[in-house]
């Protein structure tokens, strides 16, 4: 029996800078987890695509290729390391495709007009634990300093996440346990996000948490309510916030691939 | 960078209240073959800033983009060919991006706009 395999960026074909962050096992992990939702992304059909931070282009390159081509849906990526915007430039025309690039901090100069408009938004961020003075530093640096817990720009991010996600938006986000991706989806979930970590990896240095969330209606609702009966007192001895429904998937696919 | 990205991208300095749309200064244009989905055109329509993506394509050097438009030309096969074309097509290869407010000007190089800003200007 032959199994089709979606095809991805192929890493002979991704190109490499001294200043740019190469495809690593966090890089695989989220492409993975877009490997294994690949079947509900083809069902969204998204028409905006982006991912913040490119890096390589690896991740940007294989969600096109994922997805089956460019003509059906625009395809924006973004970084702050002018050499990363390169590197993915080449990388994607190394594998045929296309996508807009703009070299800038997080989403800022495409907030205003991407309001509420990307369906798919994917994103590994600098989320390794430094000293505070290393957020911020330009170069491949700016590909994993996070600040405290690793927080700093996740911190950034989520907000324009959620100023630019469509109603029916999707955010795919790399995370480690040191960033309490739990505390993540709780903070979501009080914008009316639903959430789920759809995939999990321990390798020898990182503990990988890929998150995926959505908005959905029921759960800004029940967070509305919470929050009304908070303000009016109504129940004195309130429960703390129910814990936001995170189920965790244990795949590996990359043994698929 | 296509028209489309033209569309996206407003002056992100801070106190710019009418960043949008940047101008383009002109430097090199090329065009790219683009497959064309009707479906997509569509759905991009709604989302698109018409009269932007009219003067844009306008500083690219093509005239054919009606300036008003309704929904019910998505049924023309010949508008949404020029529709096509400069949403998707026409790149801005080299030149800049001008602040409507401010007159800064960010560099677009080998098609990539350069939106970072300097300290005193976030």
């Amino acid at each position: 029996m032959c199994i089709m395999i979606p095809k991805i960026a192929q890493i002979p074909l991704v190109s490499s800078h001294p200043e740019v962050y190469d495809p690593c096992d966090d890089s695989f992990a989220l492409v993975d987890a877009l490997l294994a939702d690949r079947a509900n992304l083809l069902e969204h059909q998204p028409s905006i695509c982006m991912e913040i931070g490119c890096g390589s282009g690896y991740v940007i390159t294989s969600l096109a290729l994922l997805l089956g081509g460019n003509s059906s849906a625009y395809y924006i990526a973004t970084d702050i390391n002018p050499h990363a915007v390169r590197v993915t430039q080449e990388t994607i025309e190394a594998h045929g495709c296309h996508v807009e690039l703009v070299i800038t901090d997080i989403a800022s100069g495409l907030e205003k007009r991407l309001n509420r408009l990307v369906d798919v938004l994917v994103v590994n961020p600098p989320y390794v634990p430094t000293p505070e003075e290393e957020v911020g530093c330009s170069g491949i640096t700016s590909s994993w300093a996070g600040g405290v817990n690793g927080r700093d720009v996740i911190d950034r991010i989520l907000p324009v996440a959620d100023k630019i996600l469509s109603d029916r938006g999707w955010l795919y986000l790399v995370t480690l346990s040191e960033n309490n991706p739990l505390d993540i989806c709780l903070q979501m979930r009080r914008k009316g996000y639903a959430s789920r970590i759809i995939l999990q990896r321990s390798t020898q240095e990182e503990n990988l948490h890929i998150i995926k969330l959505w908005r959905d209606s029921e759960t800004l609702l029940e967070e509305n309510e919470c929050m009304g009966l908070k303000k009016t007192n109504r129940v004195k001895n309130m429960n703390p916030i129910p814990f936001p429904q995170v189920s965790v998937w244990g795949c590996d696919s990359r043994n698929n691939r | 960078m296509r028209l489309l990205t033209h569309n996206m991208l407003s002056s992100n300095i801070k106190g710019v209240t009418n960043g949008f749309p940047l101008r383009m200064e002109v430097g090199k244009v090329v065009e790219k073959t683009v497959d064309f989905n009707a479906d997509f055109l569509r759905n991009m329509f709604a989302k698109v800033e018409w009269n932007a993506l009219v003067e844009g394509s306008k500083a690219l050097g093509y005239f054919e983009l009606p300036d008003n438009v309704e929904s019910s030309m998505l049924e023309s096969d010949e508008f949404l060919h020029k529709f096509h074309h400069a949403l998707l097509e026409l790149h801005l290869e080299q030149g800049a991006l001008i602040c409507p407010e401010t007159g800064r000007r960010f560099p677009v190089s080998k098609g990539i706009p350069n939106m970072l800003l300097h300290e005193d200007e976030v």
